[in-house]
């Protein structure tokens, strides 16, 4: 498979199965990263179940002040710590093996590891000790314990450096010319992930500092609506790098399994690109409700710069699927709109965790944002239980559903063991991808009626003026609470697989762990029409894009229901 | 083409390759309706009824709260025999303030510390901020919801069109008393006689 003659062979393992060479540093880190996101997932994931079963009215588990603490953790936990630790390490491995190159200084990706175990371990430590019950936004005047945001701006620092070893390390295999030609597309999305982030820990960086400092008493005053302004550039572009790094794994799973090639290189790193300009403005999405911004400011930064991370989504919704359906066709599977998806390995947890992100991060994530970052519509929607609905759609079933997919094939590629307990992998996926579904649109029905997002008692027992919602408010809730705790489960037998994983005996020499990869579809193409590939007339993927039309319908219908009901309430100016 | 997503792109000139027809359809499909949503997002501002941009002035948190408790003491409505309205243990005064008027609320750690009588039809200029932290407005049964900051006065008209009893629920995390702030509005129609019963209630209308 390399191309390329490898230079300093004695920093690099060729893993038997793949033929891909890996470079010594890089399995160590990846692996100790990964071993400690998925603890978090651990942690993070039972704090939610303990939300969701307090949130689940028949139920309603934990006491007021343990619910917001286990609310703050799970934020925390899941969204920062267990994303971001776990894309560090991937994204060490899609900087050097597809180019054979080599980690530039793994001494300090090292100390940065440490960083980050250290300062995640430090605010999850005083959200447990109910030291910082201020939710992961934390904004002022709430005010948590200095140890709390020192232990954020400690993980933020640890998050920046790598994306520099990331930098240094695609310069270093440049300059030694370790490939030839372009660099692949996975390392391509992996570049502009540590581009987004460096922006992103930075602006960590510009408001928890002086947060910080204001909490030890050295800073009289945060100006809520400037902290708002700098956390959202901050914990928006955290989204976008969650999105780029689980982009570029669809594309890489698309090869692996499939021997896929994006449908053209330009348009794919295009969008890619758009991400990059479309980041800083994107963030006010989250400001649409709040005082102080004015019409010409909101418009500008949620459409000129929104729309162009919207079309580069748009973009890789239609490239993703049709690079795997271009493939399949290449290998004979022609026959009518979708026969390359129903004859796709369905019972492969890889593939199917897959599929379903893509899906689910389309049509659950992607609609619903759409619709709300419109700065109207943003109004009957801004914190109520719509909002995690929404997010748990692009961050739960997009991005951590993507992640379970692809560390089926790379926990065991790493560590040289067998996948532990492939029947709980199988269906992991599965339980996750439909629960938490099910919790988004359920959540979001939920907040269409007014349903407050962070709230222990919507029941309202102990409020001095009664009122409670009604009973098809509850009923939402219940179903959106059991899809939720059937994700937990989901989640949960991904962590045993993966850990299991970790803990088991490396295979003996001759043994594989991973199937190989996947020819590249234009070899199979050539071979199976003898010598060179066919070219297509009229649509490449028409099955692809015809799911990307209904993707589209479902929103124009959507977002104009929204304008409907809007336009029967109260005027507002 | 024989490499993949994860292997170097051998092709020299790969940015000259022809893009299909597929994704020529759909980029320009795509960007065609984020064109739509601009115009509409801009249309709707002109002549839409719902905008929530509005204004906002910087303001002291004492000062707003003093005009609050002038409205209060000002405008707080009387019953039958001569007693301030007010109602639940906390005594939350309820406060009609003439047609067209401005209504100061501030939120606070835990509660919605008036209760807004609004005539139906009728425009008033709400002034919302909050006495402490970041609360979450937002009033139901219509579900309109705003981010509250001290040291903002957030200035909207609104415009009630339908009689009744409404509510404010904090829907953003504001403390460990965050789910005991439930607040209430009334709008009614004294022209058709739909009026405040003196019980918690409208007359003629909803409960
Ligand atoms: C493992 C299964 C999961 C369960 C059972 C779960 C459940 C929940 C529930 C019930 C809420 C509370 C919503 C509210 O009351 O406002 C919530 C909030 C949240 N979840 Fe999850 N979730 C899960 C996975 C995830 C994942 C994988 C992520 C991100 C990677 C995530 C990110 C969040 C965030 C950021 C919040 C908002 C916290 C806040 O409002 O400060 N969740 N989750
Ligand atoms: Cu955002
Ligand atoms: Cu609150």
């Amino acid at each position: 498979m390399t191309t390329a003659t490898l230079r300093n062979p004695q920093d690099f393992i060729t893993c038997p199965d793949t033929g891909q060479n890996i470079n010594k540093p890089v399995i160590a880190l990846a692996k100790a990263h990964i071993f400690t996101a998925v603890v978090y997932l651990l942690a993070g994931g039972a704090l939610g179940l303990l939300v969701a079963l307090t949130r689940w009215p028949a139920i309603h588990l934990l006491p007021s002040e343990l619910f917001y603490i286990a609310l703050t953790g799970h934020g925390a936990a899941v969204l920062l710590f267990w994303c971001h630790i776990f894309e560090v390490g991937v994204a060490y491995y899609f900087c050097t093996s597809p180019i054979n190159a080599r980690l530039a200084t793994p001494k300090i990706a090292w100390f940065s590891f440490w960083l980050m175990v250290v300062g995640s371990a430090m605010g999850t430590v005083m959200v447990l000790l109910g030291q910082a019950t201020v939710m992961f936004s934390a904004y002022p005047p709430l005010k948590a314990h200095p140890l709390f945001y020192l232990g954020v701006i400690l993980f933020a620092v640890g998050a920046l450096i790598p994306m520099f070893i990331i930098l240094a390390t695609l310069i270093k295999a440049k300059n030694e010319r370790t490939y030839e030609g372009s660099m692949p597309l996975a390392t391509f999305g992996t570049l502009i992930y540590a581009i987004i982030a460096i922006f992103t820990w930075v602006m960590g960086a510009v408001i928890f500092i002086p947060t910080l400092l204001w909490s030890m008493g050295l800073i009289s005053n945060i100006d809520p609506q400037m902290y708002r302004l700098v956390f959202w550039a901050l914990a928006h572009s955290t989204q976008q790098v969650n999105i780029c790094m689980h982009i570029t794994i669809w594309y890489s799973l698309a090869a692996i399994l499939f021997g896929a090639r994006p449908l053209n290189e330009k348009v794919s790193r295009m969008a890619f690109v758009l991400y990059l300009f479309a980041l800083q403005l994107g963030s006010v999405h989250h400001l649409l409700s709040d005082p102080g911004s004015s019409f010409t400011w909101r418009t500008f930064n949620t459409s000129y710069a929104g729309y162009l991370a919207v079309l580069g989504s748009l973009i890789h919704g239609l490239t993703v699927p049709g690079g795997i359906e271009l493939a399949q066709r290449r290998r004979g599977l022609n026959n009518g709109l979708f026969e390359w998806l129903r004859k796709a390995p369905w019972g492969n947890p890889v593939f199917s965790g897959f599929f379903m992100s893509v899906v689910f991060f389309g049509f659950l994530g992607g609609i619903t944002g759409v619709t709300m970052s419109n700065q109207q519509i943003n109004m009957i929607i801004h914190n109520t239980a719509y909002v995690p609905g929404h997010f748990h759609g692009t961050v739960a079933t997009g991005t951590t559903l993507a992640f379970m997919a692809f560390s089926f094939w790379f926990v065991p590629f790493i560590t040289r063991t067998k996948l532990a307990a492939p029947k709980l992998a199988n269906m992991s996926v599965w339980l996750f991808g439909m629960g938490m579904s099910v919790f988004a649109v359920f959540f979001m029905a939920a907040g269409h009626l007014g349903a407050p997002r962070r709230h222990w008692d919507i029941t309202f027992a102990d409020a001095a003026l009664k009122f409670d919602f009604s009973a098809t408010v509850h009923m939402l809730t219940t179903v959106a609470e059991i899809g939720a705790a059937i994700g937990g489960v989901g989640a949960l037998f991904f962590i045993i697989s993966i850990l299991g994983t970790f803990m088991g005996k490396k295979v003996a020499d001759g043994v594989s762990v991973v199937p190989q990869l996947a020819e590249p579809a234009g070899v199979v193409a050539a071979r199976l029409h003898g010598g060179t590939e066919p070219h297509i007339k009229g649509l490449e993927v028409p099955g692809s894009l015809v799911l990307c039309m209904l993707l589209l319908t479902f929103l124009v219908v959507y977002y104009f229901a929204q304008f409907k009901y809007m336009a029967t309430i109260w005027g507002i100016h | 083409m024989s490499y993949t997503s994860i292997q170097p792109i051998p092709q020299r000139h790969w940015w000259r390759m022809r893009v299909g027809p597929d994704e020529k359809i759909w980029i320009t499909v795509a960007y065609a309706w984020c064109l739509v949503m601009l115009v509409w997002m801009v249309g709707w501002y002109f002549v839409g009824n719902q905008n929530q941009a509005g204004e906002a002035f910087r303001v002291t948190v004492d000062g707003f709260v003093d005009k609050m408790d002038q409205m209060i003491e000002q405008h707080q409505l009387t019953d039958a025999s001569g007693e301030l309205m007010a109602e639940g243990d906390s005594e939350i005064p309820v406060v009609q303030v003439p047609v067209g008027g401005d209504i100061f609320l501030a939120a606070r750690q835990f509660e919605w510390p008036v209760i807004p009588v609004l005539e139906l039809g009728k425009e008033y200029t709400f002034h919302l901020s909050s006495a402490d932290v970041n609360h979450g407005f937002s009033l139901l049964p219509i579900n309109v919801n705003l981010q509250l900051m001290p040291g903002y006065d957030y200035v909207l008209r609104f415009t009630p069109n339908k009689t009744g009893i409404y509510r404010f629920v904090c829907n953003e995390y504001c403390g460990l008393g965050h789910h005991l702030m439930a607040g209430k509005l009334y709008v009614i129609d004294t022209a058709n006689n739909i009026v405040l019963d003196g019980k918690g209630g409208i007359t003629g209308g909803g409960a």
